[in-house]
């Protein structure tokens, strides 16, 4: 009977919330349909998978893939280049975002400190493909702009999108030339919001520009950049594709293949479906860990934390 | 305010005179590395072809020529990829709008039954998913591989702009309107249409905007999912052209390969200039809207 009851319970309750359920309802079916089907789909990682067989009935080999990937060359020269890349991209990218910011703060506000602004961020809305057709034009040994620039001085420039030496260089400074003005508005919001008494206080205590900027500006900003050192952390692994797959060419791979173009590679246009998904399970377990690890890291240490 | 601006300029020491005198200094610096890459592009788009190829042009055009854009704009090429990528930003924003602002509303309701669950629900996937291989299987599965579909419904889900707009509908939209409109006898739905989404008007302008820029200058989702260059759109036209060099071959049938060979620096210049354009001239004009939406998405919520 009190069963019953509670049964009823949960369906007028239900009944009640049904127009929210029905708003819910489209975003609802596509991620069951197109996100959580392919995560099922991670099974096929610990599979020898057919198209015939599908994801249920594929023969199951276990932890084979991973052994196979662990023990072959490909994986540290992989790891390698994914941290290189990551690593590098967070000393610079980190930064230098940060430290735009304190630089635009100290202008006067006016047109000339907007218009800055829209000038730093505009490479932002620049296609991936435009910016390393960009990079590719501009470094090119015969015609690019940078060895007419060299020229100027004398110098001659090697052929740079060869070198395996340059790629990692290249690929981070292209980088920053793109987002790093976009990266600093979130800071440049945070410092705008300073109570300016802070500053009238410390104009009074006679601080100079700098002693400002080290005691008051940097101090604010700190909440914000946890949280972004954090989101950071967690994309080391997740080094982007698009980026590093346009600018890759043969004689550059050695230092440019890294974990996601690896697995485009030999999944998508090699077919080897298995094995690439297990590197591509790899690649995202190591990346929830590190989430993890670093919003404990950072919440203990100063209270920032994402969840 | 005003007398407190000046009593502090008057103030001003030698070393902040120093300090002053650096920041500026570095802010030309700075303005210039990111403007002349943009100049450079501009004006070797109109150079001779010659001067491009020999690397002469360097701070103004040399010989101004308008063959590049007279070849490419007879691609035919081109305008299949600009069609299509016009069709799917259009649609795209439209199957957005469609399924992440309910969301964001319906999530930001309290009191729902079930809602723990929801909430993780549409959390998972922001730290876990299949990866890729298991999802293009899955595309294929669907038979949506080589459709016009994929480029607009399967992934038009976008946890972060659920959370962005569900952050707006808790922060900017008065809970006392909902007391009222339910006195007035509207339902959750009547509600969401007649009084919120009105009001909602710039986080939508955000989101169009945002997901407009991403979705043209995207490449990722068509160099998996579609095969047929009929429907790739423009982003793959252009790397066609500029990362695998493809002018030479494609683009010039019938003239000399040597003619060919002449042109294609030229029309790699002229393929960043069409390609960029649109966003580009739009974006100074929309660009506090895009802060705004950081500053959103950046409430933790």
């Amino acid at each position: 009977m009190a069963k019953q009851k509670k049964g009823k319970g949960v369906l007028k309750k239900l009944n009640k919330n049904k127009e929210i359920y029905l708003l819910l309802l489209p975003s609802f079916v596509l991620l069951l349909l197109f996100i959580y089907i392919p995560m099922y789909g991670v099974v096929m990682a610990f599979q020898d998978y057919n198209y015939v067989d599908g994801f249920f009935k594929s023969p199951w080999v276990g932890f084979q893939w991973f052994i196979e990937f662990f023990e072959s060359w490909r994986f540290w020269r992989l790891l390698r280049n994914t941290l290189v890349l990551s690593l590098y991209s967070i000393a610079l990218g980190f930064p230098i975002p940060i430290i735009l910011a304190l630089i635009c703060n100290q202008m006067r506000e006016g047109r000339f400190k907007k218009y800055f602004q829209t000038v730093m961020s505009l490479p932002h809305f620049i296609s991936t493909v435009v910016l390393c057709g960009m990079v590719i034009l501009f470094l090119s040994p015969s015609s690019g702009i940078f060895s007419a620039l060299a020229g100027l001085f004398g110098a001659e420039l090697p052929n740079l999108m060869g070198s395996t030496k340059a790629f990692p260089t290249i690929y981070v400074v292209s980088g920053l030339w793109q987002n790093a003005g976009w990266d600093s508005i979130l800071y440049i919001a945070a410092l705008s919001s300073v109570d300016p008494t802070l500053y009238e206080a410390a104009t009074m205590d006679g601080a100079s520009k700098f002693q400002k900027l080290l005691h008051i500006d940097i101090p604010m900003l700190v909440p914000t950049m946890s949280i972004q050192f954090i989101l950071r952390m967690g994309s080391i692994l997740g080094v982007g594709f698009e980026k590093v797959y346009l600018l890759q060419n043969n004689l550059n791979r050695p230092t440019s293949e890294v974990i996601s173009t690896y697995v485009y590679q030999l999944g998508i246009l090699g077919g080897q479906q298995s094995q690439a998904a297990a590197i591509g399970l790899f690649n995202t377990v190591v990346s929830l860990a590190l989430v993890l690890t670093v919003n404990k890291i950072s919440d203990r240490m100063t209270g920032n934390a994402l969840m | 305010m005003k007398q407190a601006k000046t009593a502090r300029r008057i103030k001003k020491s030698r070393e902040d005179k120093i300090f002053d005198g650096i920041v500026y200094t570095i802010i030309i610096i700075l303005m210039i590395i990111v403007l002349y890459p943009l100049y450079f592009v501009v004006i070797a788009s109109i150079s001779d072809p010659n001067a491009v190829n020999l690397g002469e042009v360097m701070f103004w055009p040399k010989g101004l020529s308008l063959e590049g854009y007279e070849t490419l704009l007879q691609n035919e090429e081109l305008w299949i990829g600009y069609r299509n990528t016009v069709l799917y930003t259009v649609c795209g924003v439209g199957t957005c709008l469609l399924v992440n602002i309910p969301a964001g509303f319906a999530l930001s309701r309290k009191n729902i039954y079930g809602g723990k669950l929801i909430r993780a629900y549409y959390m998972i996937p922001m730290f876990f998913g299949g990866g890729l291989i298991p999802t293009y299987i899955n595309i294929r599965n669907f038979g949506l591989y080589d459709t016009i579909w994929v480029m607009f419904v399967p992934f038009a889900v976008s946890i972060y702009y659920i959370i962005v707009s569900r952050t707006y509908f808790r922060t900017s939209i008065p809970e006392e309107l909902w007391d009222s409109a339910q006195i007035d006898g509207a339902g959750t739905l009547g509600y969401f249409f007649k009084i919120v989404l009105p009001l909602a008007k710039p986080i939508i302008a955000v989101i169009a905007l945002w997901f407009a820029v991403q979705q043209w200058n995207s490449y990722f989702g068509a160099l998996i999912y579609l095969h047929d260059k009929e429907l790739q759109p423009l982003q793959l036209f252009i790397r066609r052209i500029l990362i695998q060099n493809q002018t030479a071959s494609s683009m010039l049938s019938g003239t000399a390969a040597a003619e060919a060979r002449r042109l294609s620096e030229l029309i790699k210049y002229t393929t960043i200039i069409v390609g960029s354009l649109p966003v580009m001239c739009l974006y100074p004009f929309v660009q506090k809207y895009f802060n705004k939406g950081i500053m959103v998405g950046s409430l933790k919520g």
